[in-house]
């Protein structure tokens, strides 16, 4: 199908990217991508005004050092972030978890910004940004502000943004020594989004789990952390038997959704199993 | 494999690269959407919301105001002049066929529905206003499941019938005097074993939408569609608009897929036709996705009732089948008849002495069935493939054992089955030790007992499928004794050109198949011309005059025969200028190799080409001798062919999770004479790709108001190259004794024979869990289910009130044994 008549903009500067929001009003939306915002207009499930494309905007776009965090650019692409070396050695969780969304067409295009602001609770990306506690950099008419990653989703497909705002770039915290991370995803063909899928990031101190930070994906209306889960783990043995008893907790807090690939029971159960083998994979519990 | 390009000797058997490709794969393509005449205008159609419901008023006024826009039409502006959509297989003389309009008049009957049609200069002009279309529905009760459709009561789907039942087709083994009694084998049974399997929903999801332009060209129309049928379509268009048949031409030119979904005649291009008519100008219509998804037709959508009686020494005495086949909302060109293909296969590769087969065809407001790749075959394998399992179970006994004792053997064919078909040739032994062979049988069997033993919780299964099907539709007789609305024959012509190159003439009508290549290697050799100097014309009823299409793996066995024997004419046309001009007798000359030339003197000899140019030039011709070698031929098979084979798939079911993964599948098919074996690999591949995926991936949702909720490839779950596994094939060869080439038809055979051996895979990793059963796609959540309660995992999919497991409230019921 074809999406309805639209204004079209295509600023060069975030500056420019906000004056142009502002301007636009409500009903306007920002193409990152367009993985998620393009089958939407051509669905005509939305009725934008306007569409600000902030594919040119250089300075979203990017991976750099800043001292104890990375600073992704929120136009950063999924193929770009999959092969960037700063992510690859300070937070090789976004790298894997990015390595299973969708297909590598929509990796070549999507953005990982773009996939964090659409807010999809199926979709990778904001799970693992819990876990590694990411703070998300927005641009609006009063200059920048961070949002801390347990504030950014609000609700199903809404994010702390308000309307005249866009997000510029995710801070992502390096893990200190002792850290290691796996994304265990479970869906039923490659391209599709996750049933369900946890993030684990595990500190491991003399055979024992000092910390675990745990996230889910698709169990609920945002991404949530397993934070029955994570407390747990404090302390507990590195093996299989208590990691397995620490995740029959995962479910718990969750509000899974029922739909075609299965009842909310069904994604509990998920849960528990996916965030045990998530654990034990980030631990290296053979 | 590796493709192997053989430039001398037979091309008959060789792995040539298709010849088509290069265009299809370069972008040079011309499907329909691509093309624009001048004057064209673009249609978007408005389709029912509703899966049920009356028209009480439609108002187009404020559609035609918006900009760009021609002209808007609604059914009431076509009710008198677009007939009823045709329907050629009235199964039985009492079947119902309630009509099929075009244009929705009074009713709309399935989500999906076309409503109304707006004509503008732009395809996105056209789109916009169908908003502006206002249409007031009456809501009626959907009626979404089958058995719940039959009871007394229920609300009718059609106000013109007394019931949803379309047609009941029985046979009969007694009866007919093909075999005994059923009612014998159940009375005296030692074993019985009773099923309900589901053939769930599919949607055939050929790659290009469906696209359809129009030209008014004086009285007639010349018209371009996506379609694998234009000899038929152009048969139907005339008599379902009262146009001329003579003044109707039909071009179907590239055609990206179609597996059955692009063989009716479609309301689109009704309507299209009818728009184009009334005002006088070219006009297309192209299919959005979701479009296609919802309205094009769907396939399979049955409930089995299967019962299967033997002795304790695992001898079957029996087989009583019961199907409902979900028709739809409407009857669709073939669509009754697509069970009733299965009807004969059933009993399969097996001695069964006594057979029943009874089918009710339902309507029910959900979008329309018709053939879908397989077509009642796929359908009928499963069964009879899974009830053998679960009997083998039954019994304690070794499943390929039950299989053994019960299958024809090599030396008892021609075989007539108790169905009444006669198997000309076979060697089903030969294909199952290969393919026992090739997949690793017993080492597999010894490690899934030690997964059992150690209660690994990832299991191992593994599933057996040896498979026969009846194609290469097929014998006009048998299609008459069937009541189907057309023949058999396929049409072809040969001709020689001045220059000794060579037009071939066929009435199939190739969408991915490959018959440009396969076609040319089969006249290369037969006339010892250069494969690259035959030229195939076919998809134009201009240039293709005659035909019927292509579908049921029908082209090579039926339209490769027929130009086959208008080779033969060329030939004999050619012997007869030759002998005049080497001046011998005709009964001295022999053909080998492209030339002419007298036995046992090699010296003089005359190339074809030699002959068509001296033809062409027609200086020295023997008297009455036309000058033309060119010959037409018009084949009817006197038989079916019968492909058979072995599948064999071991699957890992993770037991935690309910996953299944298939860790090796090996097919050994006996598809008799190979004329490409790069193309025999294609057709089993992407065959094996759409059986496995009823087993595993895909389903059409429909809630209980009757909305598709599979309406995108998002939740419609296509599976790709990386969900599916290494595929292991091999061949047997054993000729069809039915046709001059020894050929069976490869196009369906992976996905009638795929489906039952992956699910009995799971069904076997399982067995040991109480599981009996899965229902298809076996999604993980259904296994673990299954893994969890016993039974078949059947009645859990998604939210209660959709037909997700073969009916909104369909109890499932496993039969008791």
């Amino acid at each position: 199908m074809i999406p309805v008549e639209f204004e079209y903009v295509r600023p060069t500067s975030v500056g420019e990217a906000v004056s142009a929001l502002g301007e636009a009003g409500e009903d306007a939306k920002i193409l990152g991508g367009g993985q998620s915002l393009i089958p939407i207009l051509r669905l005509r499930l939305a009725y934008p005004t306007h569409v600000i494309d902030v594919s040119k905007v250089d300075e979203m776009r990017g991976v750099r050092d800043d001292g104890d965090a990375i600073v992704i650019g929120a136009m950063t692409t999924h193929d770009e972030v999959m092969h960037d070396t700063l992510v690859a050695e300070h937070a090789p969780l976004i790298a894997q978890a990015t390595g299973t969304v969708a297909d590598p067409q929509v990796r070549h295009r999507g953005t990982f910004g773009g996939a964090l602001a659409h807010a999809d609770p199926a979709g990778d990306l904001g799970a693992v940004a819990l876990a590694l506690g990411c703070e998300f950099t927005a641009a609006g008419p009063g200059g920048e502000r961070s949002i801390g990653a347990s504030d950014f989703f609000v609700d199903y497909l809404t994010t702390a943004l308000s309307p005249d705002e866009i997000l510029t770039s995710i801070r992502v915290p390096k893990l200190g020594a002792g850290w290691s991370s796996h994304y265990e995803k479970f869906n039923r063909v490659a391209q599709a989004w996750s049933i369900v899928a946890v993030a684990a990031l595990v500190k491991r101190e003399n055979g024992s789990i000092s910390e675990a930070r745990i996230g889910l994906t698709n169990m609920g209306s945002t991404p949530l952390r397993a934070s029955a889960v994570e407390q747990a783990l404090g302390g507990a043995d590195a093996s299989a038997d208590a990691v397995g008893a620490a995740a029959e907790l995962a479910a718990e807090g969750t509000s899974a959704p029922s739909d075609l690939n299965g009842k909310a029971d069904y994604r509990e159960h998920l849960a528990r199993v996916l965030t045990k083998r998530a654990v034990v994979k980030a631990a290296g519990i053979s | 494999m590796t493709a192997v390009e053989e430039r001398t000797g037979n091309q008959v058997g060789a792995a040539r690269k298709r010849k088509e490709d290069q265009h299809l794969i370069t972008g040079r393509t011309t499907w329909v959407d691509n093309m624009t005449v001048p004057g064209m205008v673009h249609l978007a159609i408005l389709r029912s919301p509703m899966a049920h419901a009356t028209i009480s008023s439609i108002d187009v006024s404020e559609a035609t105001k918006r900009p760009g826009v021609i002209a808007v039409f609604s059914g009431q502006d076509f009710a008198e002049t677009q007939g009823n959509l045709p329907c050629a297989w009235p199964v039985t003389p009492d079947m119902v066929n309630p009509g099929a309009p075009s244009l929705a008049v009074t009713q709309v009957n399935h989500v999906g529905e076309a409503v109304a049609v707006v004509a503008a200069r732009t395809k996105a002009a056209a789109q916009d206003a169908l908003e502006a279309i206002d249409v007031d529905y009456e809501p009626l009760p959907a009626v979404i499941d089958m058995e719940e459709a039959l009871k007394d009561g229920a609300p009718l789907v059609h106000p013109n019938t007394t019931s949803n039942k379309s047609y009941t087709w029985a046979f009969e083994s007694g009866e007919a005097g093909t075999g005994q009694p059923i009612q014998a084998a159940l009375d005296s049974a030692e074993v019985t074993v009773t099923r309900r399997f589901v053939q769930q929903r599919l949607i055939p999801a050929f790659m290009e939408p469906r696209s359809t332009l129009v030209q008014p060209v004086g009285d007639g129309v010349l018209i371009h569609s996506s379609t694998q049928i234009p000899h038929i379509l152009r048969t139907m268009m005339a008599l379902t608009l009262g146009i001329e048949e003579q003044k109707v031409r039909v071009v179907a030119p590239d055609v990206g897929g179609g597996f059955g979904g692009k063989i009716p005649v479609t309301p689109e291009e009704v309507i299209t036709t009818l728009v184009a008519r009334k005002l006088g100008k070219p006009a297309k219509y192209t299919e959005s996705r979701s479009e296609s998804l919802m309205s094009a037709h769907h396939g399979r959508d049955q409930i089995q009732d299967i019962t299967i009686t033997a002795r304790r020494d695992g001898t079957v005495t029996g087989l009583d089948v019961h199907l409902l086949a979900d028709m739809g909302a409407y009857l669709r060109l073939v669509g009754p008849g697509v069970p009733i293909l299965g009807a004969f296969m059933f009993p399969a590769i097996y001695k069964i002495p006594a057979y029943r087969f009874v089918c009710d065809g339902v309507f029910t407001t959900k979008t329309a069935t018709d053939a879908y790749r397989g077509a009642g075959r796929p359908e009928a394998t499963y069964a009879i493939e899974r009830i053998m399992d679960e009997l083998a179970a039954e019994l304690g006994m070794d499943p390929m054992e039950l299989r053994r004792k019960n299958w024809i053997t090599h030396d008892e064919f021609p075989y007539t089955m108790v169905a009444g078909l006669t198997y000309d040739t076979g060697n089903y032994e030969a294909a199952t030790d290969k393919a026992l062979e090739l997949i690793g049988w017993d080492d597999l069997r010894r490690e899934q007992q030690e997964r059992r033993d150690r209660k690994d919780p990832v299991q191992l299964g593994l599933g057996i499928s040896t498979f026969t099907e009846m194609c290469g539709l097929a014998p006009s007789r048998v299609l008459g004794s069937l009541a189907y609305g057309a023949g058999g024959w396929e049409a072809a012509s040969v001709r020689m050109l001045a220059t000794g190159k060579v037009e071939v003439v066929t009435g199939a009508s190739a969408h991915g198949q490959g018959h440009e290549t396969a076609f040319s290697q089969i006249v290369a050799d037969q006339l010892g011309v250069a494969f690259e100097d035959v030229e195939i014309i076919h998809g134009d009823t201009q240039s293709s005059p005659k035909g019927l299409d292509t579908y049921g793996s029908r082209s090579l066995a039926v339209g490769g025969i027929a130009i086959v024997k208008a080779g033969e004419k060329v030939i004999a046309k050619a012997k007869r200028i030759a002998a005049h001009l080497l001046e011998a007798n005709e009964d001295d000359l022999e053909f080998e190799r492209g030339s002419f030339s007298v036995k046992g003197s090699p010296g003089s000899a005359l190339s074809i080409q030699e002959i068509a140019f001296a033809t062409f030039m027609a200086h020295n011709l023997p008297d009455g001798v036309e000058p033309s070698l060119d010959s037409d031929a018009v084949y009817d098979p006197e038989n079916f062919s019968f492909p058979h084979g072995t599948h064999l798939c071991a699957i890992e079911v993770d037991t935690d999770t309910g996953e299944s993964k298939i860790r090796k599948y090996v097919c050994v098919d006996d598809i008799g004479t190979p004329i490409n074996p790069l193309i025999i690999e294609g057709q089993v591949h992407g065959g094996l790709a759409q059986g496995i995926a009823q087993a595993l991936f895909e389903e059409a949702v429909f809630d209980a108001d009757g909305n598709l909720t599979t309406g995108t490839f998002v939740d419609y779950t296509l599976p790709s190259a990386a969900d599916l596994p290494h595929f292991t094939t091999d061949r047997t060869e054993t000729a069809s004794t039915s046709n001059p080439l020894g050929v069976k038809g490869v196009g369906e055979a992976g996905t009638i024979a795929s489906t039952p051996a992956v699910i009995n895979a799971i069904v076997d990793a399982l067995r040991p869990f109480g599981v009996n059963d899965i229902r298809m796609p076996a999604t993980p959540e259904r296994v673990w289910r299954a893994i969890q309660d016993g039974g078949s995992g059947g009645a859990h999919r998604a939210a209660e009130g959709t037909n997700a497991y073969g009916g909104a409230s369909t109890t499932t019921s496993d039969g008791g044994n």
